[in-house]
């Protein structure tokens, strides 16, 4: 049985030997150059752009620009675009970093220099900057979202009359806290390789979905899908970043048809905090009302996200209110500050992640304020239904997790006030973690050889999450074969469909369809045999009647059979698992964190993170996950923030000096994770959900409590720097 | 002194000697990447400020991209590639795989090279140690944990 | 980056030969210029590499019990040299607190003096208002983003810091840099080294065009010294401010203090006022020592977003005193 098993990666040995190869590092023949040209202010028009300097610089084959690109079929877009104009279409400029050129040349040397001698001419325009940081400012530049096809959530929401239960509480919490915008900064810059074959285009691309690419390039050009093959073999980290496609990937596309060869643009690091998407932005005003019981009587959630002047990007942010807490009262809402900046996008744990943030630092000082243990305030707002509809949960063990987690910390047994160590104060703090469960529609294939040999094909995405081992684990479990003995094709889509890796979802939907193929395949073989399908495993390569001693080998049946190959196909629909229940994916994080009140300084010391997600095909990689999500949780809450120059309308540091990341020497070795024992029958065959982003939960707010613990200081603006903790 | 800004340089990279003719401007990093196929090496901000070009240079850890290949001449340098000898996995390598020390995978040749050349170092006393010298190899999927865990195994597989 | 010619010193004399022609520039390890290059910091038409120069790495005691540390000895080689980290602990200290191991096994102790300011409007890809980069331009940062800024020093026409940590070590050891250029030597204290911004923020230190530093002299050890290094990650970080100490002590008395903090101005700066009060004084005596330092701030100067800073330096300079005095010998 491999499902369940902590199987090593399968990707293991090629990803230590540098023998995987990633978007730029694939290299074709007669391959151009191509580096981009970006705008250098927030608001205006592109009134001339001088190419002379450009293109006499040696090497340098064409610089294309608004003027000489032809008109695309549809100047706007929408999604699977990630913003609604498409590039180099008009001379307006909407941001500062906004795609304005792009320079080809035959090395890389000469296209870098190339274009940096672009001389561009602009006309400024008054550019809407971002508000100051102060809730009354904000409120006053927020107004109602417009779906230009970004929403993915709804936006407002109300249960009962909440305003009136929040006023008449006997204790209240009101309060604002905010996040400013952050980078995704995946290791492996976004890169594109496009090259056409008479009208037939491919496309290689650090993607999370290799079908949208496809899609709307398709949709570019006026071709057909079939025409335009994608291929991404692995990812170099994404978080969210790379779902929907970017200007450098359609430029790439336009650019190597015109210029008849193909087009690789690798993004510089400045590249990503120019044009791409980023997590904006975002102040909630929490209101909770309770009794003197710490029963919540109201939960008010105001929230206003910084967006693009094009299009509305929301933040789901009120999810983690609509979602974690039983509450009579609800009132959610979601507006936008649309100001001259670049289009955001989600971010990994897009809605919780900030959501949860706001809400599980209002609990923590509903608890301080009731003289409550924060775990115990948690406990007694436990929702048995989901708060929002009133539907059950498809599986829900987060009261294990939290008792499992508390006892693994050693929650109840800290000390009420916090002890010292040498210069440093130590604090503890807790909260919930929430996510959403995102499904979409898959299909997959296997093909069972005789000599008991499988392949499995999904055109799903490697961006390290595992499912690279995980789905030939599946495969492997149902036909009874060592993992060794199936090879997985994916990446492409020449291959079936397959979902998205983004939103949690691919090991319950496109892990779905593996499974179902799978045992598409093992009926097919029973046939064969001469068995029922509904009553036969598989196990060490042979085939036989659960519970009977006779089997046969996979290699005797097919023979006999003269079939070489036995080819299954399945699929995952979402609509046909789960109707009528809510799915999410809890937890709890219990962290441990030292403060130098004189330095300003903070730092980690001990984290527990115990989770309920359903079933958990691989523990290794799941491990890896929720612990990755914690460190995601750490850089969000200590250090991560991308500051914007209200004066020049960018984002200042645009490099890995001036933003700064978690690095090894802040993540200590003391993080726990640990899973309640649970199945989820009906989210998804396999049995569980999804682990991707749920770490990533909760965790800035259990430090911003442990920091209250500790020092008394309650901080409602990450990131909690320096400057904040000696004020 | 000749002062060239294209010129041909010598130098022995994974044990192999190449002579290549390059732009001044050219790095290590582009040299391996872009001329030699040697695409193990990752850029993941051609600034210095990540550490994914992490190669060896006359036995020690450096980032290419801060390199001028042109300075490389006469060199040694062995990548990522370089490391596995005879098809078998350096016990880093092997390490990594054990300790799940990577996800995504594409900061992790940077990883192993930085940690193949820290236990020759020897700062390798204790993890806090490990830590702050493999700080400097940024992963954003973050392994960080499990890195040091590899560092570990590894220093005990070449004792064992 | 802009196209240039590349060529190789075979000597010293080679190099400063070569070095005084006009749009020349050196390079040792690499670690700012090719970043230079890359932003459009730096332009120049010939770039002569110092690397393959035989016999400035090497670090020995001098005759009256100082050490001479050869400016191409490669940073990390200095930090674990062992009559460094014995007997200069502050700035063996400051370089293992710099940059990445990487980094230091390519940066020489010649060339990281140089390193230039980690002002965000001055290391932007982009030239962005800046008079570092294009003097007469105006400074962005003076009412923008200068949360990271200079508290001493500063002037309207910048408001930078130096970043490095070796400097500020430097500094508080009095250490002198050799300069070699075409007439012979010229020895700067490394205090004089870097300069303030004035009206002229694009000359940062009294190098003059072709000289080459060759060595770094220090004087007799300072055992009792420590480097403290605030940031808000743990490594691989630029400091938000540091603090740079060395005590000559006689039992538990300061009979001499040298502080010099990091990252507060364009130079290492030294608190001389409170350096003066500390003579004499007990190391133990927490309260006096909190008063000094606290009294020695009487030119700092905040800007719009860095008060902070004020009070962060002084808590960096205690904390730093008591350190150094804890250091053994």
């Amino acid at each position: 049985m491999s499902i369940g098993e902590p199987l090593p990666r399968i990707d293991g040995p090629i990803k230590v030997t540098g023998a995987a190869r990633y978007t730029a590092d694939v290299h074709v023949t007669n391959m151009l150059y191509g580096v981009l040209v970006t705008a250098s202010i927030p608001a205006g028009k592109v009134t001339g752009i001088d190419k002379s300097n450009a293109l006499a610089e040696a090497g340098v084959v064409r610089v294309f620009t608004h003027e000489d690109m032809p008109r695309a079929r549809s100047p706007i877009a929408g999604p699977p675009f990630a913003h609604s104009f498409l590039p180099l279409q008009d001379d307006q400029i909407r941001h500062e970093g906004q795609v304005i050129a792009l320079v080809l040349a035959e090395t890389l040397e000469a296209a870098e220099a190339g274009a940096r001698k672009v001389r561009v001419r602009c006309a400024p325009t008054l550019a809407k900057i971002p508000a100051t940081l102060a809730w009354p400012e904000i409120d006053r530049a927020a107004e109602p979202p417009r779906n230009t096809g970004y929403f993915f959530l709804e936006t407002d929401f109300s249960k009962g009359n909440a305003g009136q239960n929040l006023a008449s509480a006997p204790r209240h919490i009101a309060a604002v806290y905010s996040q400013p915008s952050r980078h995704h900064n995946p290791m492996e810059p976004s890169a594109v390789l496009a090259l056409w074959d008479g009208d037939a285009l491919t496309v290689y691309d650090s993607t999370q979905h290799v079908f949208a690419v496809q899609q709307g390039l398709a949709a570019l050009f006026g071709i057909p899908p079939a025409s335009v093959r994608v291929i991404s073999q692995h990812t170099g980290g994404a978080f969210g970043l790379k779902g929907l496609i970017g200007s450098h990937e359609a430029l790439a596309a336009q650019a190597a048809r015109i210029a008849g060869r193909p087009v690789r643009i690798a993004l510089s690091r400045a590249n990503m905090y120019s044009f791409l998407g980023y997590q904006p932005r975002i102040v909630q005003k929490m209101g909770l009302g309770a009794d003197e019981k710490g029963i919540l009587a109201a939960v008010t959630h105001d929230v206003v996200n910084l967006t693009t002047v094009t299009d509305d990007y929301i933040e789901a942010t009120t999810e983690a209110s609509k979602a974690l807490y039983a509450t009579p009262t609800m009132w959610l809402r979601h507006r936008a500050e649309r100001a001259n900046v670049a289009m955001p996008t989600a971010m990994r744990a897009p809605g919780e992640g900030p959501g949860m943030w706001a809400l599980e630092s209002a609990m923590d000082e509903l608890a301080f304020d009731l003289g409550m243990d924060p775990l115990d305030l948690r406990l007694a707002n436990y929702a048995e239904t989901d708060p929002a509809t009133g539907a059950p949960w498809s599986s829900k063990k987060l009261r294990e997790a939290y008792e499992d987690g508390a006892r693994l910390f050693g929650w109840r047994d800290r000390p009420r006030s916090p002890r010292r160590d040498g210069d440093w104060i130590v604090g503890q703090g807790m909260a919930s973690c929430l996510m959403g469960t995102f499904r979409f529609p898959s299909r997959a294939q296997v093909r069972l050889h005789c000599d008991g040999t499988a392949i499995v094909e999904t055109g799903t995405q490697d961006i390290g999450t595992g499912v690279l081992t995980i789905f030939p684990q599946i495969a492997a479990d149902v036909l009874g074969v060592s993992v060794s003995m199936i090879e997985f094709k994916m990446g492409d889509t020449t291959l079936p469909e397959a979902g998205p890796t983004y939103g949690s979802s691919s090991t319950m939907g496109v892990g779905a369809a593996v499974l179902a193929a799978a045992q598409d395949v093992r009926d097919k073989l029973a046939r064969l045999a001469n068995l029922p399908p509904a009553g036969v495993s598989m196990a060490e390569g042979r085939i036989g009647r659960t519970g009977a001693a006779e089997s046969f080998s996979i290699a005797e049946v097919m023979e006999r059979a003269g079939e070489p190959e036995i080819v299954g196909t399945g699929s995952f629909d979402p609509s046909k698992h789960g109707a009528g229940y809510s799915m999410r994916t809890f937890g709890a994080i219990f962290v441990e964190v030292g403060v130098d009140l004189e330095l300003g300084l903070l730092r980690l010391r001990r984290a527990v993170g115990s989770y309920s997600v359903g079933r958990v095909v691989n523990p290794r990689t799941a491990h890896a996950q929720l612990l990755g999500g914690i460190v995601w949780g750490w850089g969000m809450a200590a250090m991560e923030q991308s500051a914007f120059e209200p004066t020049l309308g960018r984002f200042l540091s645009k490099n890995l000096a001036g933003v700064a990341i978690p690095v090894n020497a802040d993540i200590p070795s003391d993080i726990s994770i640990h899973f309640v024992d649970e199945v989820d029958d009906k989210a998804s065959p396999i049995g569980g959900k999804g682990v991707g982003e749920l770490g990533a939960t909760g965790v800035a707010a259990a430090i911003a409590n442990a920091v209250f613990h500790a020092t008394g200081k309650r901080i409602r603006a990450l990131p909690i720097t320096p400057e904040k903790l000696i004020a | 002194m000749k002062l060239r800004s294209h010129l041909t340089i010598t130098l022995r990279v994974n044990g192999l000697v190449r002579q290549e003719q390059v732009d001044a401007r050219t790095t290590l990093l582009d040299l391996l990447r872009e001329h030699l196929d040697l695409t193990g090496t990752k850029k993941g901000c051609n600034f210095g400020e990540c550490g994914a070009c992490t190669v060896h240079l006359n036995g020690r850890r450096v980032n290419g991209c801060l390199v001028l290949a042109a300075s490389a001449d006469g060199a040694e340098v062995t990548t990522i590639e370089g490391l596995a000898a005879d098809g078998k996995l350096h016990p880093v390598q092997q390490a990594f795989i054990d300790l799940d020390a990577f996800q995504c995978g594409y900061c992790t040749p940077g990883q192993v090279m930085s940690a193949v050349a820290l236990i020759r170092e020897g700062h390798t006393r204790s993890a806090a140690e490990i830590r702050e010298w493999m700080s400097g190899n940024l992963c954003r999927c973050s392994s960080y944990p499990q890195i040091v865990a590899a560092v570990e195994a590894a220093m005990d597989a070449k004792e064992g | 980056m802009d196209s240039f010619a590349y060529g190789r010193a075979a000597g010293i004399e080679d190099a400063l030969a070569e070095g005084s022609g006009p749009n020349t520039v050196f390079l040792a390890g690499g670690t700012e210029l090719l970043n230079w290059l890359r932003l459009g910091i730096a332009k120049p038409e010939r770039v002569i590499d110092l690397t393959q120069l035989n016999g400035l790495a090497e670090i020995m005691r001098l005759p009256d019990g100082g050490l001479r540390i050869g400016a191409l000895a490669r940073l990390n080689d200095v930090a674990l040299n062992e009559d460094v980290a014995r007997g200069y602990p502050v700035l063996s200290q400051a370089i293992l607190k710099s940059a990445s191991a990487q980094l230091r096994n390519l940066a020489t102790i010649g060339g990281n003096p140089f390193q230039r300011t980690r002002c965000g409007y001055f290391r932007a890809e982009d030239d962005l208002p800046c008079n570092k980069r294009n003097p007469g331009s105006g400074c962005s940062a003076l009412n923008g983003i200068n949360d990271r800024h200079a508290i001493f020093g500063w002037s309207e026409a910048c408001v930078a810091t130096q970043p490095s940590d070796p400097a500020a070590a430097l500094a508080a050891l009095d250490a002198i840099f050799v300069a070699a250029h075409k007439g012979g030597e010229r020895r700067i204290k490394a205090v004089d080294f870097h300069t303030l911004p004035g009206d002229t923020p694009h000359i940062e230190n009294t190098i003059r065009h072709g000289e080459l530093i060759v060595g770094i002299e220090l004087p007799v050890p300072a055992p009792h010294s420590a480097y403290l290094k605030l940031r808000e990650r743990e490594s691989y970080e630029y400091a938000v401010v540091s603090a740079a100490v060395a005590l000559d002590l006689e039992g538990e008395r300061i009979s001499r203090a040298r502080i010099a903090l990091g990252s507060v101005a364009l130079k290492p700066w030294r608190l001389t006022e409170a350096e003066r009060s500390l003579a004499g004084v007990s190391a133990n005596d927490s309260a006096a020592i909190r008063k000094i330092i606290d009294g020695s701030f009487g030119e700092a100067k905040a800007l719009t977003h860095n008060a902070y800073k004020i009070t962060l330096a002084k808590n960096a300079a205690v904390r730093a005193v008591r350190l150094a005095a804890a250091a053994s010998s």
